[in-house]
């Protein structure tokens, strides 16, 4: 009796969290002209009025070259401040990691607000590489996090040997510790494309006039009326965001899997 | 001039002194083992040599060229570890094949090599799977293809029988050994295990605390340890205060409190100069325990009391007390068992041969493990 309660109520929960997902990504396929129920019919009328949306387009375009160049950006420096935290004895180890991670902790828009005081207060004004520094910040402790607790579990004396064996270190590092890291590379750079890609905040204080991402225009067209477009665009994003890094995961247990590692 | 020369090496991190001005001269071709305890520099001399730690003073010479400023990777090493360290993401033949690359090896001549240093080890026809897919003892077999298939210079080993378990290690012992005299390489094996040390090795080096105890041939350090150290790190031996009187011809001889006078052969007290304090050591397997109505013979006899027995099979090993009066001694006595193994309480004569025992003199500057056990 007590465990069905339990259950009904965890079912409950779900169907809170994802029916109103599940309703956006129902409705992006209506073929009615008002975004509610009842549905009237199937069609793809609302994906194509997306794509001759040149506001859409262009805003899509922002995201993913934002989202592109902040999983570059967040995962080499990533790997390098890794390197650096796990493998060489810096002083004050423990406060940079802290330092790196905090972006985490602190609140989203206390760090909007004082990026963009700090920035223009040494005279850089709002622009795409302001954003884009950004973005970088937000992603860059998802990507330590992760790289870090790989780089814990390689072995030094594989890299040694690499080294006895004649290989630089740079040639170490292309042929033996990238290639292990790889899998936290992955998923370090997917975790950055997707908060990128997703991120709201920061970006209304950061991003410059007439330039719009994926978030900030349906924030924009919504403030107009709901128009099932928004269903149509909210059902891409669901699919970028929540598809990409499944695919990436399976991708990486299959490499490993294949490996046997 | 060795293979390898290590001149007044000092290595220091921080406070901490890990290797005190060691010197050491390795043989061309030879297989030299640096022996002791956890902590005692093996490690960290091993690491200097492969260049992974840097010298604060002294040269290391490799062939007559000196290293300290030469990278690892310049310096034509093979280095085995004791966890392996195959590379996870390649198969056993691009491991192999790996430090060929970065010596301009043609392709077929890699793919030949390779498959030379498979067959070494007895596992070409493991070539195409992954390390992991590998028992511990193939996976170590890789790795030594893996080392040898350069041509090293120096072949460094770090322990690399300690993660196998008992029997296979000693397989692994006589076969590494066989595979380093066919191919000749210098070798510097680093182990705390004596028995490997003295099955495997041309040469001995037994460290303590930093400092070399001995440098010598198995037999040799087993035989004539040069401390206490040394005596109580090879094997079970009995080490009893004494007092050297004085060389008689070819004979030192010595008095052990409670004990009858003592004459041994002088090559088996080599550090002794004469008259003074010194140490008996007495390997505890050449203690033979007999009845005591058992007739003479050419060895030492004294009367003793067995005081426990500690039961092994084949063999026992016995704690004994010797002497007189106030002057009595515990040793213990390593014996195969013949019928029925000595009881507890039961009076024997314990016998020794003057040539199984050896003597130190008491406080030589390398002898400073007095109290190590």
């Amino acid at each position: 009796m007590g465990w069905n309660l339990i259950r009904l109520y965890a079912v409950l929960v779900y169907l809170f969290m994802f029916l109103p997902v599940a309703v956006v990504v129902l409705l992006s396929f209506n073929a009615s002209q008002f975004g509610a129920f009842p549905m009237t019919g199937f069609s793809m009328r609302w994906f194509v009025a997306l794509w001759e949306n040149d506001a859409v387009m262009r805003a899509f375009r922002t995201s993913l070259l934002l989202g592109l160049l902040c999983a570059l950006i967040s995962t080499t420096l990533g790997i390098l401040a890794s390197l650096a935290l796990v493998r060489y004895r810096i002083p004050g180890r423990n406060l940079i990691t802290t330092v790196l991670i905090a972006p985490i902790l602190v609140p989203e828009v206390v760090l909007a607000v004082s990026l963009l005081l700090f920035l223009n207060f040494i005279g850089i004004g709002k622009s795409f590489l302001m954003l884009l520094a950004g973005h970088v910040i937000f992603t860059l402790p998802f990507v330590i996090l992760v790289v870090q607790a790989r780089l814990v579990g390689i072995r030094r004396d594989v890299e040694e040997a690499a080294l006895s064996l004649g290989a630089s270190p740079r040639q170490t590092f292309f042929s033996v510790t990238l290639p292990l890291l790889m899998p936290a590379v992955a998923a370090g750079a997917l975790f950055a494309f997707t908060i990128s890609f997703d991120n709201i905040t920061g970006t209304l204080f950061w991003k410059p006039g007439g330039v719009e991402t994926v978030p900030t225009q349906i924030f924009a067209m919504l403030r107009h009326s709901i128009s099932p477009e928004i269903n149509a665009l909210g059902t891409v994003m669901i699919v970028l965001t929540v598809g990409l890094p499944l695919l990436g995961a399976s991708l990486a247990r299959w490499l490993s899997m294949k490996r046997g590692v | 001039m060795g293979a390898v020369n290590l001149s007044d090496v000092v290595k220091r991190f921080g406070d901490f002194t890990a290797v005190h001005r060691m010197s050491l001269e390795i043989p061309e071709g030879s297989f030299l083992t640096l022996l002791g305890p956890s902590g005692c520099g093996k490690t960290t001399t091993l690491r200097m040599i492969a260049g992974l730690l840097d010298p604060s003073e002294g040269d290391i010479d490799i062939n007559g060229r000196r290293v300290n400023d030469l990278p690892i990777h310049k310096r034509n090493l093979g280095l085995v570890f004791q966890n392996y360290a195959l590379f996870p993401h390649k198969t056993v033949a691009e491991n192999v094949a790996f430090g060929l690359r970065y010596r301009n090896v043609s392709r077929a001549d890699i793919a030949r090599r390779v498959q030379e240093a498979l067959e070494l080890v007895r596992l070409p026809h493991l070539a195409s799977r992954y390390p992991a897919a590998l028992s511990g003892g193939q996976q170590q077999r890789i790795a030594l293809a893996r080392a040898v298939v350069i041509e090293p210079d120096v072949l460094l080993l770090d322990e690399p029988l300690s993660a196998l378990d008992a029997n296979l290690r000693e397989e692994m012992r006589v076969e590494l050994k066989n595979i380093q005299k066919r191919i000749g390489v210098t070798s510097v094996f680093v182990t705390h295990d004596q028995s490997e040390a003295l099955a495997m090795s041309d040469q001995v080096v037994v460290m303590s605390e930093g400092r070399i105890e001995q440098v010598g041939a198995p037999q040799e350090v087993y035989n004539t340890p040069a401390s206490e150290f040394v005596a109580r790190f090879l094997g079970a031996a009995n080490i009893l205060p004494a007092e050297a009187r004085g060389i008689e011809g070819e004979t030192m001889v010595l008095d052990v409190p409670g004990l009858p006078r003592l004459g041994i052969p002088r090559s088996r007290a080599p550090r002794l100069a004469g008259a003074g304090a010194a140490r008996l050591v007495i390997r505890a397997e050449k203690l033979a325990l007999t009845p005591v109505d058992a007739p003479a013979d050419d060895r030492v006899s004294v009367p003793a009391m067995v005081e426990a027995v500690d039961y092994q099979g084949q063999s026992a090993r016995y704690f004994l007390r010797i002497g007189e009066g106030e002057n009595t001694h515990q040793v213990q006595a390593i014996n195969m068992i013949d019928e029925r193994p000595f009881a507890e309480g039961e009076a024997v004569s314990v016998r020794v041969r003057p040539r199984d025992c050896a003597a130190l003199p008491l406080g030589t500057a390398n002898g400073g493990g007095g109290s190590a056990a």
